[in-house]
């Protein structure tokens, strides 16, 4: 039996607040797993924590909710164990590029096989709204006592130069585009990074729903025009296709290039997608030949109680 | 050891020297001669320079700790010389002549502080400050003190195999420091390059010119250095099973035997070892079955090594960290998550002497109540404790059947002192290592799976990643049965009773041998925990070969949930109660307090970063039983 979208909802009651573009992002993970008929029992959602960390108990599938910005160490842990589910985290920007910061570079140097989206909103929503790491200099949200005094980290451009091999963003309020755009980061082979711009509807009063829907462009309104472009439309190819030196800097290149453009016109989509690259599982297996097809969570290790594993030519070596 | 065989052999140099191969090699000739063996290594946290050395003691009894004091030196610098002189009284020291003039300002790694003590030492006896005062005082206190130029052994080994090159060659001065004492102990030539073969087995060419240069040495120490006061004589082949190993065998062969199957970590002295070990043995036979691996995963920090590793375990996989004092305290806030969510788990805890870095590369036990309390809020664990690298082996597999019987992270304790120990011991037998994997779910679930069900004995049925019908929830809040977030009163109570009943469940199904150990017996009762176990069992047997009374020995190897039943009842009828440890405070000291309601009548402690000699501690002992100690004797022996 084909499975349902409503398979993959838990009746957890959700709490985030009306209009949060969360819910955006939630419905298209749902989506996402329901078209590509992922065996419930064959995935599992990471989160961190903050609002977006909540979203493993709205999925159903096993959710797995860590720790302020740890998900990435926990989730890569259990993808390595067993390489045959399909491992989704998710946790805010706060959580991922403040906190755990290091963790997300360290992953794209991995390229473990997962995907991992940021609910990317400028605030730390559960604690009152304060400046997160994605927040503009000098930007003034309503919980701020002064503007930001910090200069914003970039997602796109960091996941990049990180070793991300699949970097892509979406808008939580463009569904149909994240959709596909989180259905490519699952599908592909290595670590796919997804930013949502997330509209915080209670504390991000600066970069909202209409913001990004075009309000304050264009001068006087007559030419006003949202603000969001698809990186698809304009013809833009984030793939490598090859990997020669002289493609990879113009893929990267583009892809860091498009990852500065905000404000007047802020682009989505895939900036960039290198499937050359081997991912960790692959790279273990110069080490351990049959990583794939045994690998650590399925190992036999026991037989009627009793350690199986040969341990003899390593004490053999050690023969006084 | 009447009648019996004992030589302490000291070998030092700077960090880089070899120090640690010539130690290998000695130990090695002296295993395979049938000796018992135990070397410790004290080294700076450097790469290159600084001063390192090496003590193994030769044993025709059983021995498990060093001895204070050596009975032969091979010092490849001033500073050992200058640092070591005195311990070898009335032994045999052997250095190299280059050094001859050296004086203390020329060293440039002395601490300044010894220097400067060392400095008016000499100075007091109207001695000069360098080299030649260090053996002029050696020669008054009765040491045979000899002078060798390595570099001409080096010269003839050139002209002998018509290779100029060879001259250049110094870095073999190690092995040559080594063959010298060794042909001057009377270890047969062919025992000697025996070991040198194995210590280069995968150098074939570089074992070739230190077998030559060994044997140059050898005709060097027949010729010159006659008389040696000790001799280390074949006492037949290598004993039946007996292993040479170093401190961390235990721990990662364990491993392996028990099924760990993934280890994360994050390079940090002394547990790197354990990691390193691991990577290097990833594949492995399996017994009727596919070939198995180990994945290692060297991570950015701790916090990911203990995160990686809990993910692991919720896939499935027996998985384990290994980390040190400031590793662990990064640890501390994922550990409270293992908690809560009832996730297996095995920190392998090397110690080493804090705060922060404290001295990175010393010995210490300072991380005891650290263990038992580390993270926030309340939750379920077990610190468990190895007295010895054998111990450790068997330990490592207990702690694997703890954490997933219990579903309860488990910290294991090691340290320094265990993990750069050389030693023999008997041949680990895995046949005796059993595997219970407790409630885990690998199989379809039943309807309805509830991770965190209540009922029952309070441990419900954990299913991996993977299971159809078992998908589940985990989170760091508390959780209803299902694994969902909740914040009700009444489901956090029967949680918190689910989780923390399991401590008490354990207490009472880990059998009291696994628990705490009895060894002797006697009215004065000596308790202690991990790595004091040797000094401690060969300074009893000192004590009582001196005349002294018998004692008894409490080693507490489960240190939380803590046995306090059991230890009470091997305590009973002890007038004295003796805690040894090396840190500051008695950490165990206070558990005992705590659980018995009893304090220890005397401490005796060493934070020096140098694990106790079991001379030292048999002299404090002594003075325990004749009633001469203080409340708290501090030990110091050792550069």
């Amino acid at each position: 039996m084909a499975p349902r979208l409503a398979d993959y909802k838990t009746g957890v009651h959700n709490d985030w607040c009306p209009g949060c573009g969360d819910f955006g992002i939630l419905n298209a993970i749902q989506m996402s797993l329901a078209e590509m008929g992922v065996a419930r029992h064959e995935a599992a959602i990471f989160s961190g924590i903050g609002c977006s960390g909540k979203t493993a108990h709205f999925v159903n599938v096993t959710g797995i909710h860590t720790l302020h910005g740890r998900v990435l160490p926990f989730a890569q842990g259990a993808a390595l164990a067993n390489p045959g589910m399909r491992i989704v985290a998710v946790g805010g920007d706060g959580d991922g590029l403040g906190i755990g910061a290091g963790h997300f570079v360290a992953a794209g140097r991995r390229n473990v096989n997962m995907a991992y989206i940021i609910f990317d909103n400028g605030v730390y929503g559960l604690t009152k709204g304060q400046a997160s790491p994605t927040l503009k200099l000098g930007t003034k949200t309503k919980s701020l006592p002064s503007p930001n005094v910090n200069y914003n980290v970039n997602p796109v451009g960091l996941a990049v130069t990180s070793g991300f091999t699949f970097v892509a963003r979406a808008y939580s309020y463009d569904v149909r585009q994240l959709k596909e755009v989180i259905k490519a980061a699952i599908a592909h082979e290595g670590l796919a990074f997804v930013d949502v711009l997330s509209p915080c509807p209670t504390y991000n009063d600066v970069n909202t729903r209409d913001w990004y829907a075009g309000e304050g462009t264009g001068g006087d309104g007559a030419e006003r025009h949202s603000r969001i472009y698809r990186l698809e439309d304009t013809g833009y190819d984030p793939v490598v296709h090859f990997a020669g030196a002289a493609e990879l800097d113009e893929k990267l290149g583009q892809a860091l290039a498009r990852s500065l453009e905000w404000g007047e016109r802020i682009p989505t989509g895939v900036f960039y997608r290198n499937e050359t690259v081997t991912p960790y599982g692959g790279r273990i297996r110069d080490q351990i030949r049959n990583y794939a097809e045994n690998p650590p969570a399925l190992q036999a290790i026991e037989s009627g109680g009793r350690a199986i594993t040969d341990v003899s030519p390593m004490l053999d070596d050690l023969r006084a | 050891m009447a009648g019996g065989v004992d030589v302490s052999w000291l070998v030092g140099g700077p960090q880089g020297s070899g120090v640690e191969s010539a130690a290998g090699i000695f130990a090695g000739a002296c295993a395979s001669m049938g000796y018992h063996v135990f070397g410790k290594r004290e080294f700076y946290s450097n790469i290159k320079g600084e001063h390192s050395y090496f003590v193994v003691r030769a044993s025709s009894s059983e021995i498990r700790s060093n001895v204070s004091g050596a009975d032969v030196m091979v010092a490849y610098d001033a500073e050992t010389m200058l640092r070591h002189y005195a311990d070898v009284r009335g032994g045999t020291i052997i250095y190299d002549a280059a050094m001859e003039k050296a004086m203390i300002g020329d060293v440039a790694t002395m601490d300044e502080n010894y220097a400067a003590r060392l400095g008016a030492e000499l100075a007091a006896a109207g001695r000069p400050g360098g080299v030649e005062g260090a053996v002029a005082a050696a020669r008054e206190a009765g040491t045979a003190v000899h002078a060798v130029s390595f570099r001409a052994i080096l010269s003839s080994l050139a002209d002998e195999a018509g290779n100029p090159k060879l001259r250049g060659m110094t870095r073999m001065f190690n092995v040559i420091g080594a063959a010298l004492s060794m042909g001057a102990l009377g270890v047969p030539r062919d025992v000697t390059l025996g070991a040198i073969r194995r210590a280069f087995a995968a150098k074939p060419e570089v074992a070739r010119l230190n077998e030559m240069a060994a044997s140059r040495a050898y005709s060097t120490a027949e010729s010159e250095l006659g008389g040696m006061r000790c001799a280390l004589a074949p006492l037949g082949g290598p004993r039946e099973g007996t292993m040479l190993a170093q401190g961390y065998h235990g721990t990662a062969i364990g491993k392996i035997a028990a099924g760990c199957r993934f280890q994360s970590y994050y390079p940090i002295t002394p547990a790197s070892d354990e990691s390193v070990y691991l990577e290097s043995h990833v594949e492995l036979g399996v017994s009727g079955g596919r070939p198995g691996s180990t994945l290692v995963v060297q991570c950015e920090d701790e916090i990911s090594a203990i995160g990686m590793a809990i993910g692991s375990s919720i896939a499935g996989a027996r998985s384990s960290t290994c980390t040190s004092g400031p590793g662990f305290s990064l640890m501390a806030e994922c550990l409270g998550w293992a908690g809560i969510n009832e996730v297996p788990l095995v920190i392998t805890l090397y110690q080493r002497s804090g705060p922060a870095t404290g001295l990175p590369t010393r010995h210490g036990q300072d991380d005891l109540l650290f263990a038992v309390h580390a993270g926030h809020g309340e939750f379920p664990r077990i610190v468990y404790a190895s007295g010895d690298v054998e111990e450790s082996f068997y330990d490592t597999a207990r702690c694997f059947n703890y954490a997933d019987v219990y579903q309860v992270p488990v910290i294991h304790m090691m340290d320094k002192y265990l993990a750069s120990t050389i030693l023999t011991c008997s041949r680990f037998e895995p046949s005796r290592v059993s595997i219970d994997r407790g409630k885990l779910l690998t199989g379809r679930a039943g309807s309805d799976y509830r991770r965190f069900a209540l009922g029952g004995d309070g441990i419900s049925e954990r299913a991996r990643l993977g299971v159809e019908g078992a998908e589940f929830w985990c989170t760091g809040d508390e959780h209803d049965e299902a694994g969902h977030i909740t914040e009700d009163p009444v489901m956090r109570v029967e949680m918190m009773r689910k989780r923390l009943s399991r401590e008490g469940l354990a207490l009472r199904a880990i059998p009291d041998a696994e628990q705490a150990t009895l060894h002797g017996g006697g009215k004065i009762a000596i308790v202690s925990w991990g790595s004091t176990k040797g000094p401690i069992l060969d300074a009893l047997e000192e004590v009582r070969a001196g005349g002294g009374p018998e004692m008894r020995f409490v080693q507490v190897k489960m240190l939380h949930p803590f046995p306090t039943s059991y230890v009470a009842h091997l305590l009973e009828g002890a007038t004295t109660i003796v805690d040894v440890e090396a840190n500051y405070t008695g950490q165990l000291g206070a558990l005992l307090a705590r659980n018995l309601g009893r304090e220890p009548d005397h401490y005796i402690l060493k934070y020096t970063g140098r694990a106790m000699t079991s001379t030292e501690l048999a002299g404090a002992l002594r003075r325990v039983a004749d009633g001469t100690a203080g409340e708290r004797e501090v030990l110091t022996y050792g550069a």
